[in-house]
């Protein structure tokens, strides 16, 4: 189990992490997310022993790491541009730890050839790098790190750098293989869909503090305050009077502030808030407007991709409660 | 803490060796000056920097050195283009020919001077034996391959798009060049610039083989004044005064390269083909076709030169190298000269390598914070120190401080391989540097996620990129301790001398025989460092070379 307490991490006085505590129990995937700049990957590199803290403790097991070089850490680190060694085939990156530790050539082949077959890249021992694309770069990345069976799995923005079908593919791979080979696991990113497919739970930094932790459902459901609501991908954030009005339009108690996402509101043929259109969008799946609800202000809505209001024209508006959430 | 000392760890050995072998004997000559008796007396000094000989002496160091830097900058810039961009047929080779006249020993490139320029030399019309002309070209002769390999290597790694960028908006070929390619050569062009400018001003061999005492550069100067007029508190006065203009120019240097490896390193990867030669290409291709003649000339006479025995073709000053000279000039024939050179420079070559890729190593690792990345600075910057430092000071200075009784290395056999790896030492630096510095830190960081320990990194990340420059950086000291003459000219002993000392003693005393012996001993000496560094380019380093 990884525990981090009260870490802080300052580049030349300037601090990046300041009064970070985490905790990843075994065979947990933690997802720390946050913008860029706000922290995540220099707390992963501390864990990794890439940085010194300047205060607060990084323990495995109870055993303090403060002292223990990178390689002694059993912490294998992925990049987010991989990072293969460029002189050596795949089979050959596969199996670096292995060798490391002078595993028998039998056993070595066995493993590579397993970890390999584990990501999707049966064939591709012979290969190198170079040849590869960056989906594939990226498997083999994780494949070199699986066959160190490090006691955790630090991921720096392990699929940023691919395109965006290629990243949702991937990750699904990769909660799939991580979950196979029940590595404990912690994954920085900047991106909510990433950490939402891989991870179990989830920590969100913002300027070098953790604003909130938790279960991924949990935090999900109630983001700590409008920024992070906002991070976590809802459209926006209402507060006071606007919050009564549209709450109130959905039966729903009272809250300072709610957290609206994009489809929270959707044209109705019944009764709902009244709203004169601004835009109109039409996309495969849903019709996306933008509306001018009376009493509070611009907001998203969406609408049947069949029935797509003129901007100008009047609609109403029924709130679905279960794409919303309330802040305290 | 523990970062700290496995930084100083990794430097010890070569900041010990700097310490003693460089910074000992500098601050010894210059302790000499200050404190001529015992005591401390910088009148002398003062009273030196105010003869008006000095005065003549240091301005012109500084007109012959301005004027060949501006010279090998305006004919090294078309050879650079043309050399790295166009798709020329046997470029390679030419680079490689290119580079033989910075290692050839600075006595062979006077000697072969005298020979084109002197009496009965096919330019001999000109009269420009003995003036100072004559020691501007051969300044510009060693210092073009730098201009042209530190030019050439940024302008190969530059990013073409911001220049195809400005076409696209309606920029002509000449705009483009003014706009785009200049500004981002700058960096390279001043850096070439002050390493030029730093060895046309610390030229020694040239200037004294051609100069004579007629004219004479401060480090000319500071030979004949412990030489010949033993006046060691002048002397001392302009090592000094060299020493902080030298340190000035290494600073401006560094934080012009600093620009430059950066551009290298942002864009390496991207860098354009060279492209096939078009008509409005011609100028540069003729302009470098030129240069390449007239780098060959001097070659030329001084090949012809040996080979011609009283209006014949001959091979007899080749034959008299094999046995000792009748007058007791040397003490041994020169082909042994030419075995003390090779093994020197064998014995200069590894050392050269060790200290310099422990200095590499450490300057390039990657700091945790300001301070230590201070303190990387300033190790790369002391170990270019004796790029500028007079060899001659560090000769003579080893010379007078050795003697203490504690470390008496004046017998040494290894006293002159040492002499000789510190003045390669910055060349062997500045070829691995860029290199290492070019790896992209992380990788080292993803071994050592692995399991791998530093030593394993290193032979993992690092050794795998490294070994070509760290095998032409081989071939470069090898070449440049061949011709090392300044500190040599000091510490060889009489009864082991190297070739160039041998040369110089033979030039030196009248005599036909004595001078085709010469001759004939430049064309074997730059023969072994041509085929040297022929052997080194075919590895293909950007980095040798260039600044």
């Amino acid at each position: 189990m990884l525990e981090v307490r009260d870490l802080a991490v300052a580049y030349d006085g300037v601090p990046a992490v300041e009064g970070a505590s985490v905790t990843v129990p075994d065979g947990g995937v933690l997802a720390v997310l946050g913008p860029s700049g706000c922290g995540k990957s220099t707390l992963l590199r501390a864990v990794a022993g890439l940085e010194a803290p300047s205060a607060g403790s990084i323990r495995w097991d109870g055993r303090d790491l403060a002292r223990v070089p990178t390689h002694r850490r059993g912490f294998a680190l992925m990049f987010q541009d991989g990072q293969l060694f460029e002189h050596l085939t795949v089979a050959r990156n596969v199996a670096y730890a292995l060798r490391l530790r002078r595993v028998p050539a039998a056993r070595r082949e066995a493993r590579v050839a397993e970890l390999l077959a584990l990501v999707g890249l049966e064939g591709f021992a012979g290969r190198m790098p170079g040849t590869l694309s960056g989906g594939e770069r990226q498997r083999v990345s994780l494949a070199r790190s699986l066959a160190a069976e490090p006691r955790l799995l630090l991921l720096d923005e392990p699929l940023s750098a691919l395109d965006a079908g290629l990243r949702e593919r991937l990750a699904g791979d990769l909660a799939a293989i991580l979950r196979a080979a029940g590595t404990t696991t912690l994954l920085v990113t900047h991106d909510h869909e990433e950490a939402f497919a891989v991870a179990d739970s989830l920590v969100v930094m913002r300027a070098g503090r953790v604003v909130q932790q938790g279960p991924i459902a949990d935090v999900w459901a109630h983001p700590a305050d409008a920024d992070t609501a906002l991070f976590l991908g809802y459209a926006r954030v209402l507060e006071g009077e606007a919050a009564y009005r549209v709450l109130a339009a959905g039966d729903l108690p009272p809250a300072p502030a709610v957290a609206l996402r994009r489809s929270a509101l959707r044209v109705t043929d019944g009764p709902g808030l009244e709203a004169v259109v601004r835009t109109a969008r039409a996309t495969p799946e849903l019709g996306r407007l933008v509306v001018e609800l009376a009493g509070v202000g611009e907001t998203d809505a969406v609408c049947p991709p069949g029935r797509l209001p003129a901007p100008g024209e009047r609609v109403r508006l029924t709130l679905d409660a279960s794409r919303l959430a309330l802040l305290g | 803490m523990r970062r700290a000392l496995a930084l100083l760890g990794l430097a010890a050995l070569p900041l010990a060796v700097l310490g003693v072998f460089f910074a000992l004997p500098v601050a010894g000559m210059v302790g000499r000056g200050f404190w001529p008796d015992g005591a401390f007396d910088p009148g002398a000094v003062a009273e030196v920097l105010a003869r008006p000989r000095v005065h003549r002496v240091l301005w012109f160091t500084v007109w012959t050195a301005s004027v060949a830097t501006a010279a090998a900058l305006l004919l090294g810039l078309p050879a650079a283009y043309a050399l790295h961009r166009l798709a020329l047929p046997l470029r390679g080779l030419v680079r490689g020919l290119l580079l033989v006249p910075f290692v050839l020993p600075t006595v062979v490139v006077g000697v072969a001077f005298r020979q084109l320029l002197g009496e009965g030399g096919p330019l001999a019309g000109l009269g420009w034996e003995g003036t100072p002309v004559a020691i501007v070209l051969g300044l510009v002769f060693f210092n073009v391959a730098v201009v042209v390999r530190t030019v050439g290597a940024a302008w190969e790694s530059l990013d073409p798009r911001p220049g195809e960028a400005a076409a696209a908006l309606g920029a002509s070929p000449a705009q483009v060049f003014r706009t785009v390619t200049l500004p981002a050569l700058r960096p390279a062009l001043a850096g070439a610039a002050s390493v030029v400018f730093l060895f046309c001003a610390t030229g020694f061999g040239v200037v004294l083989t051609l100069g004579g005492t007629r004219y004479s550069s401060v480090e000319t100067e500071i030979y004949l004044l412990t030489t010949n007029l033993l006046d060691l508190p002048a002397a001392a006065a302009l090592s000094l005064l060299q020493l902080v203009v030298v340190v000035g120019l290494l600073l401006v240097a560094a934080r012009t390269r600093r620009g430059s490896e950066a551009v290298v390193r942002r864009r390496a990867g991207r860098a354009a083909r060279p492209v096939r030669p078009r008509w409005r290409d011609a100028p540069q291709v003729l302009l470098t076709v030129l240069l390449l003649a007239a780098l060959a000339a001097p070659i030329g006479a001084l090949v012809v030169g040996s080979l011609r025995v009283d209006g014949a073709w001959s091979l007899a000053y080749y034959r008299a190298l094999g046995s000792p000279s009748q007058d007791g000039l040397l003490a041994v024939p020169v082909a042994t000269a030419m075995l003390n050179s090779l093994r020197t420079a064998v014995d200069a070559t590894w050392m050269a390598l060790l200290l310099g890729g422990l200095v590499a190593l450490t300057v390039t690792r990657r700091s945790r914070g300001r301070g230590e990345r201070r303190v990387r600075a300033t190790l790369d910057g002391l170990f270019m120190l004796p790029l500028g430092v007079s060899a001659v000071t560090v000769g003579f200075g080893l010379l007078i401080t050795l003697d203490s009784g504690v470390l008496d290395l004046r017998d040494s056999p290894l006293l002159v391989p040492i002499a000789q790896a510190l003045v390669a030492l910055p060349l062997v630096v500045r070829t691995l540097v860029p290199v290492l510095a070019g790896i992209d830190d992380r990788q080292r960081q993803a071994a050592a996620s692995l399991g791998a320990g530093p030593l394993r990194a290193v032979l993992t990340v690092d050794l795998p990129v490294v070994w070509r420059p760290l095998l032409a950086a081989a071939g470069f000291a090898f070449a440049v301790s061949l011709g090392e003459f300044g500190a040599t000219a000091f510490l060889a002993r009489d009864d082991a001398p190297t070739m160039p000392v041998a040369i110089f003693r033979l030039i030196g005393h009248p005599g036909l025989l004595n001078y085709g012996m010469a001759l004939a001993a430049s064309v074997l000496l730059a023969a072994a460092t041509a085929v040297v560094v022929l052997a080194v380019e075919r590895l293909r380093v950007p980095a040798m070379g260039a600044f």
